[in-house]
């Protein structure tokens, strides 16, 4: 049996669990084995539907006074026990910060390896895997050799696609330390409201092409007027510009907008990395070869200085409902 | 992105501050149909101008290079991307001291403001800097930073604006073609770039360190090495942070540590030519997509740097022990075998031009020599016989050679270097077929480009006595020396010396067509009967000096030429890529085929009369002419002739005869109290006395025959390189005259005796002041050594008429100290000897 | 406070970066070598809490002897004691790097007492492997959250912030634990010549690593499929900014 992790938050289902699915449907194929999948918490019970709906035909939920919220040591514990108690011979996650955290936890309570972010999977007596390594940049060829195989799968490196299956509910009740609940989440602090780096449609991002803290000002106006938010790069913050916040990058947000417009990037790895996943990319840059360019669908080449005011004007004369 | 263009007139690749500054010079000159590509992103493709220190300290010892970066200066401040912040070399050491003097003497020959400061006045200008470590300061209130991406940018947009240039960013040149040349060089035919081919006439490579790799795809060379000069950039800092400006305070160089500490806004950067030696390779510098920074700022190798941080701090303390390093870089740089540009036509392949190894501080100007080269031939703004390409020996190509020399010279970027300091890497590449035997007598060697030449024998100690020759006091002045060195003048001039004369360089040329090309290259008629020598100036287009030589007719249709060590890289370049392209003369180069010895003196004529069978008398042989000889069976050719004032010959032999040439000679010379010699009285006091001019010091491209004292009476009827401009400089007066000078007081202030290493020194008049001509160039000392037989030391300077008078009062400043000197020669009649009856009979 | 800082040396590429040609490793020739940006904020926070609660900090590596650098560069920020694992340049898979590490760790804390707080990057910035100090925590029965980014010292344990869509999580961890930090958990300083210097003084620790092959086992690197895209220049200025108005009026935005 493949057991599918579901991350969710409090009860909402992370994007990337549709990905695992999707893309632990195939592996189940390939291996003969049945798709189950396991959500933690009563508060996610209301998700079976939706994971049957990805082809999970058992979906396991793991019910404990402990599981109310996250909390990596409670989550892999329970992961971990259903795992055992059902057989799995493989335990797939979602490649992201709490998914990883969970199967690495759940891999070193069971003593087996573990792979994180893998873009492709092919078993076999020693399974051969791809995975992500410099944050998508480079890849790297592994073999997994283990009893029970652990892995993720990289966010975005797969499209979700719907299958529907049975999905039947099952109740599974793990046995919890009562120490697990030290790192359960205590408490949280709500900071912003609507849109953030993560959600917004429109993520309009300045590098040190910008210039200064000051230069922001115009990047700030055309992000409110589209409803979006303003993103940077890691020399903005690594000059205290802008907040770390709203870095995107490798060591920052990873972001996928519908049009990420980036204004004096030159487009670093580290940077790349973090914007990729974006839809559309508008790059204005003085530099019409720079890295960010050559990678964007539109350019723009230009002084962003002068360039940005002239898109905030014309972008209010639409929105006035005159002719542009 | 505008299209590549199929074809130009010339390819400019690299666009770093040479390249950039050169297509505005010649678009300047009427040039059209340029194209620059360069590999990177503009304004900063990545190479060593973007990361720059950008500093301009004007005074340097080597004349050619001053002029070139006063001349850069100006240009920067022209272009408005020129900031005054001063600058102060300082001291930590006695010896330092003495070359901060050294400095204001050149600073006074090029007319730079200057002052030496006491550790508490450095102080007052740098008032972090902790003044207890230092003896003292240069202060140039000149030295500038210079915005070079702006300038380069500029220089490019005025290129464009004027029609004249297109440029293309991000275009890799993968291969540079040329097409053959009947009885020539292979010529350049077209640049491919990854972005399609370009037809031209000329490719200029400008490409920093990467310019061996892209001459290499022509099949050229140009000789350097990529290495690394380590910078910190460290900050904040307060002080430097009130000044609200990129640099307030003097850049200040730490002149004993190799440092050198340079406001950079807010913060210091520090800069070090003090730690190992860190050589790359050009193929091995990474890409732009590759370099974590740029391509030629490398990661940072700290443990190299730690003795540097140290030094900075004892210096700066006070300010730099809580800043903190931001950024910092193994920056690459270009270095070359002799620390000199690498500028001019390659001698390998036609039309293709090299402007490498080139520094902020010179760039605009050697752009602008460069487009006048391009374009009239030979440039105007100086001679660039030290920087020029064709200067470089075969074995002076290797990277063996270059990254030998680079790593020895590279720690004397700022420091203390003797005129006439020689090298220990790479010596002994061309050794006469004697050596052994001079090796025996203690020969001094001394390096001529490769060639090693005794310039004086310990063997000759005893002369000293037995002449009573004076020592020098001061170790500066004896460095490089040995009072042997007059000893053995002396000695010549009373029984006669051998010289090893093997570092000569000799060009045969034959054929049907030689006539007409030797005539074509020469000033002075060299179609005179077989058997004859001529020597000659050769002249570059504008009726300058581009060599001076002997030619030697051998043949009804062959000629040798002969010339010396120093310019025969640039000599042979010179004759061979004007030989006619109809196979009409053949060239062959003699240098490592034959060998020669001179002997001289008033026992020469008995000394060689006893080894042949030959009639060799002055009736039989005459003075300037030239035959064949066996000398106790072996064939010689003997040329009557003298560079030191003494009857005598050249005695030429091949190779495997060559060391029993020597022991015939020497072991006849042996018997008459003959001794050999060294260069050192062959280059210094024999020619000296003798007022004969050397290329290179007296001869420049800047002068004319007629200044020089080496116009002849007549024109011969044959037009020849240079010629009308030849014609003009003998229609009227010369503006300045090649002088001999005596020093009449060689005492200092300390009471000790000085004497000039003949170093650019400037002639002054009894006030003080420098001496120009109408032309504005400066009288220096080009030669200085001692005469002993006329019992003084001897300067040569040119002079402007009113000077050039002889017995005229001037002074010499030395290691900023005044001395009285005399005119005591005007023109070419020698001071000892005058009419020449020694050599002459 | 007893505080600890696991880094991990990694190369500093550039936009591109170069496979040796056996397809084994990455060409480092020409590259400088860092630690991953997440520790650089471990390390920070490390110096910041002894500055602040007073104590000692100690920074510890796997990796091959020039891992010194690293070490050292920590010392010149502050940290005070530095402990090399030495390994022989080859890979080392992430369960037998946190059993050497869990084993140094044992070993340092009997001889000097327990680390209150042990500090690791989120993840090493090259191979990403999300796990080795997750394992560790496991092996010394410690707790640990990842993806920390705010840190408050309490009285015998401490809050760690956690980011999360528009805010932050916070959890309350005993001490002695374990935190994996993330870039923005602090700005941190560059090294001081003074600090330079005196780190170049400072004794690095050599302890011998332990420790068996786990069952992931990298073979090589490859590049990944370059997405060609035909960038569509929509002019030079501003006057490219009607195009941008279409495109916004295409994807909904406007």
């Amino acid at each position: 049996m493949l057991l599918v992790f579901v991350e969710h938050d409090r009860g909402t289902p992370a994007d990337a669990a549709r990905e695992a699915l999707t893309a632990s449907r195939s592996l189940a194929e390939a291996l003969g084995v049945p798709l189950h999948a396991v959500t933690v918490g009563e508060v996610a019970d209301g998700l079976a539907r939706e994971v049957a709906d990805y082809g999970a035909v058992v979906v396991h939920q793991a019910h404990h006074r402990l599981l109310s919220d996250y909390g990596p040591d409670a989550w892999a514990e329970s992961v971990a026990q259903v795992a055992l108690a059902e057989g799995a011979q493989v335990i797939v996650g979602t490649g992201t910060d709490r998914g990883n955290e969970v199967l690495a936890h759940v891999a070193a309570l069971m003593d087996q390896p573990f792979a994180a972010n893998c873009l492709e999977v092919v078993p076999g007596k020693e399974w051969e895997l791809t995975r992500a390594r410099w944050g998508g940049s480079l890849l790297e060829s592994a073999t997994l050799d283990a009893a029970i195989r652990i892995l993720t799968f990289a966010h975005h490196a797969v499209d979700p696609v719907s299958s529907p299956a049975a999905g039947e509910p099952r109740l599974f009740e793990p046995e919890l330390d009562d120490a697990v609940a030290q790192t359960l989440v205590t408490d949280r602090v709500v900071l912003t409201t609507g849109v953030t780096l993560a959600t917004a449609p429109v993520v309009v991002s300045g590098g040190r092409g910008v210039g200064s803290a000051e230069g922001f000002a115009p990047l700030e106006e055309l992000a409110s007027l589209l409803g979006g938010v303003v993103g940077c790069s890691r020399v903005v913050t690594n000059n205290g510009w802008r907040p770390h916040s709203d870095q995107v990058g490798q060591t920052g947000t990873r972001i996928a907008p519908e049009l990420y417009i980036a204004c004096g990037i030159s487009g670093a790895i580290q940077h790349w990395v973090g914007a990729m996943a974006s839809k559309r990319i508008l790059a204005i840059n003085t530099d019409a070869e720079a890295n960010m360019v050559i990678k964007a669908d539109y350019a723009i080449i230009g002084d962003l200085s002068t360039v940005i005011p002239a898109i905030v004007e014309a972008v209010k004369v639409a929105q006035s409902g005159q002719p542009s | 992105m505008a299209e590549l263009p199929s074809k130009a007139r010339v390819v400019v690749i690299g666009a770093g501050i040479v390249g950039n500054c050169l297509v505005g010079h010649l678009a300047d000159m009427g040039w059209t149909d340029m194209v620059l590509v360069d590999k990177g992103p503009l304004p900063n493709p990545g190479g060593s101008t973007g990361h720059a220190s950008n500093f301009i300290f004007p005074t340097d010892h080597n004349k050619e290079m001053a002029a070139l970066t006063l001349e850069s200066r100006r240009q920067y401040e022209e272009m408005g991307v020129n900031t005054e912040c001063g600058g102060i070399e300082v001291a930590r050491t006695p010896e330092r001291m003495e070359e901060l003097r050294r400095r204001m003497t050149s600073a006074k020959a090029w007319g730079i403001e200057a002052e030496l400061l006491t550790p508490a006045q450095v102080k007052e200008k740098v008032p972090f800097l902790d003044e207890s470590v230092i003896l003292g300061g240069f202060h140039t209130p000149s030295v500038s930073v210079v915005d070079s991406l702006r300038a380069g940018t500029l220089m490019r947009e005025k290129a464009t604006k004027a029609g004249a240039l297109s440029v293309h960013a991000n275009t890799e040149v993968l291969d540079i073609e040329t097409e053959p040349v009947h009885f020539g060089r292979p010529r350049i035919k077209a640049v491919v770039t990854d972005k399609g081919r370009i037809e031209t006439e000329y490719v200029v490579v400008a490409c920093g360190v990467w310019s061996p790799k892209i001459a290499h795809m022509a099949g050229a060379t140009i000789p350097l090495t990529p290495a690394v000069h380590q910078m910190a950039d460290v900050g904040p800092i307060d002080i430097l942070q009130q000044t609200g400006n990129e640099i307030g305070y003097p850049i200040v160089r730490d002149m004993d540590t190799f440092m050198y500490e340079r406001q950079s806004a807010g913060s210091m950067e520090v800069g070090s030519y003090a730690h190992r030696p860190i050589l790359h390779r050009p193929e091995e510098i990474p890409s732009n997509e590759e370099a974590a920074l740029s391509p030629t700022e490398m990661p940072f190798t700290l443990d190299d740097f730690d003795e540097q941080l140290e030094h900075a701090l004892e210096l700066m303390g006070e300010i730099l022990e809580t800043a903190e390093i931001r950024y910092a870089i193994n920056g690459l740089l270009s270095l070359t075998s002799d620390a000199m540009p690498v500028l001019g036509e390659t001698t390998e392949v036609e039309n293709l031009w090299s402007a490498a190894a080139v520094w902020i501080k010179e760039g605009p100007g050697i752009a602008q020599l460069m487009a006048e080269w391009m374009t009239h031939g030979y440039p105007h703004i100086a001679d660039p016989h030290g920087s020029d390409i064709a200067r470089l020996y075969d074995h002076e190509r290797s990277v063996h050679h270059i990254e030998a020399r680079a790593s020895e010279h590279f720690n004397k970027t700022y420091g203390i270097v003797h005129p006439r300091e020689q090298w220990a890497s790479e010596r002994g590449v061309n050794c006469a077929p004697f050596h052994a035997r001079t090796e025996a007598l203690g020969a001094e060697y001394f390096d001529a480009r490769g060639w090693e030449r005794p310039h004086w024998y310990a063997a000759n100690a005893d002369l000293v006595d037995r002449y009573a020759v004076e020592d020098r006091p001061h170790e500066w002045d004896r460095r490089w020396w040995s009072p042997i060195i007059s000893a053995e003048h002396l000695h010549m001039r009373e029984r006669g010396g051998l010289i090893d004369l093997s570092a000569f360089q000799m060009f045969d040329v034959r054929g049907p067509g030689v006539v007409d090309y030797i005539e074509r290259m020469t000033v002075n008629k060299c179609d005179r009967p077989v058997g004859s020598s001529i020597y000659t100036p050769v002249l570059a287009p504008n009726g300058g000096f581009r060599s001076d030589l002997t030619v030697l007719r051998l043949g009804d249709e062959w000629f040798r030429i002969v010339t010396g060590a120093f310019d025969g890289g640039r000599d042979e370049y010179w004759f061979r890529r004007n030989l006619p392209t109809d196979g009409s003369v053949q060239f062959t180069n003699m240098s490592s085929t034959v060998t020669t010895i001179g002997v001289w003196g008033p026992k020469a004529q008995e000394l060689v009369s006893g080894l042949t069978e030959s009639d060799v008398s002055i009736g039989a042989f005459a003075y300037g002419t030239t035959q064949e000889v066996l000398i106790e069976g072996i064939a010689t050719r003997m040329l009557r002739i003298s560079y030191v004032g003494e009857n005598g010959w050249e005695i030429t032999t091949s190779i495997p005869h060559g060391l029993r040439l020597w022991d015939t000679l020497a072991g006849a010379a042996k018997d008459l109290d003959v001794r050999p010699v060294g260069a050192g009285v062959y280059g210094t006091t024999g020619r000296l006395e003798k007022g004969y001019r050397l290329m290179g010091a007296e001869l420049e491209s800047e002068y004319s025959p007629v200044e020089a004292g080496l116009a002849r009476a007549r024109v011969k009827d044959a037009s020849f390189i240079g010629k009308e401009a030849y014609l003009q400089a003998r229609e009227s007066d010369p503006v300045t005259h090649m002088c001999t000078l005596t020093v009449e007081d060689h005492i200092d202030s300390s009471g000790s005796a000085r004497y000039m290493t003949g170093g650019n020194e400037p002639i002054l008049t009894a006030d003080g002041d420098r001496i120009l001509d109408a032309n504005g160039r400066v009288s220096r000392v080009t030669s200085a050594g001692n005469g002993p037989s006329v019992g003084k030391y001897l300067l040569m300077a040119y002079l402007p008429p009113e000077f050039a008078v002889e017995n005229t009062p001037l002074q010499v400043m030395y290691m900023n100290e005044m001395f009285d000197v005399r005119v005591a020669r005007v023109g070419s009649k020698p001071l000892f000897d005058p009419d020449d009856t020694r050599m002459k009979g | 406070m007893r505080v600890l800082v696991c880094v991990k040396r990694v190369p500093a590429p550039g936009a591109r970066i170069v496979i040796s040609p056996d397809g084994r490793s990455i060409d480092t020739a020409h590259l400088g070598f860092t630690m991953s940006p997440h520790e650089e904020c471990a390390v920070e926070e490390a110096v910041q809490i002894v500055e602040r609660e007073g104590g000692h900090s100690t920074v510890l590596t796997l990796g091959v002897a020039s891992a010194e650098e690293q070490l050292r560069y920590a010392l010149s920020l502050g940290i005070d004691a530095g402990v090399l694992l030495p390994t022989d340049g080859s890979d080392w898979d992430p369960q037998r790097t946190a059993t050497s590490i869990a084993a140094a760790i044992s070993g340092l804390e009997s001889r000097d007492g327990v680390f209150d707080l042990v500090l690791f990057g989120n993840e090493s910035a090259d191979s990403g492997g999300f796990q080795v100090g997750i394992r560790v925590a496991r092996a010394l029965g410690r707790p640990m959250v990842n993806g920390v980014k705010g840190i408050e010292l309490g009285d015998g344990s401490l809050v760690a912030r956690r980011p999360f869509d528009g805010g932050f999580e916070e959890y309350r961890l005993p001490l002695p634990c374990m935190l994996g930090a993330k870039e923005g958990l602090n700005l941190p300083r560059y090294p001081t010549l003074k600090g330079r210097l005196s780190s170049k003084k400072a004794q690095i620790e050599s302890i011998e690593p332990v420790g068996d092959p786990g069952g992931l086992r990298m073979v090589g690197f490859l590049r990944p499929r370059e997405q060609v895209t035909e960038t569509v220049v929509l002019g030079h200025g501003p006057e490219a900014a009607p195009k941008v108005i279409e495109i916004l009026t295409e994807i909904g935005v406007l």
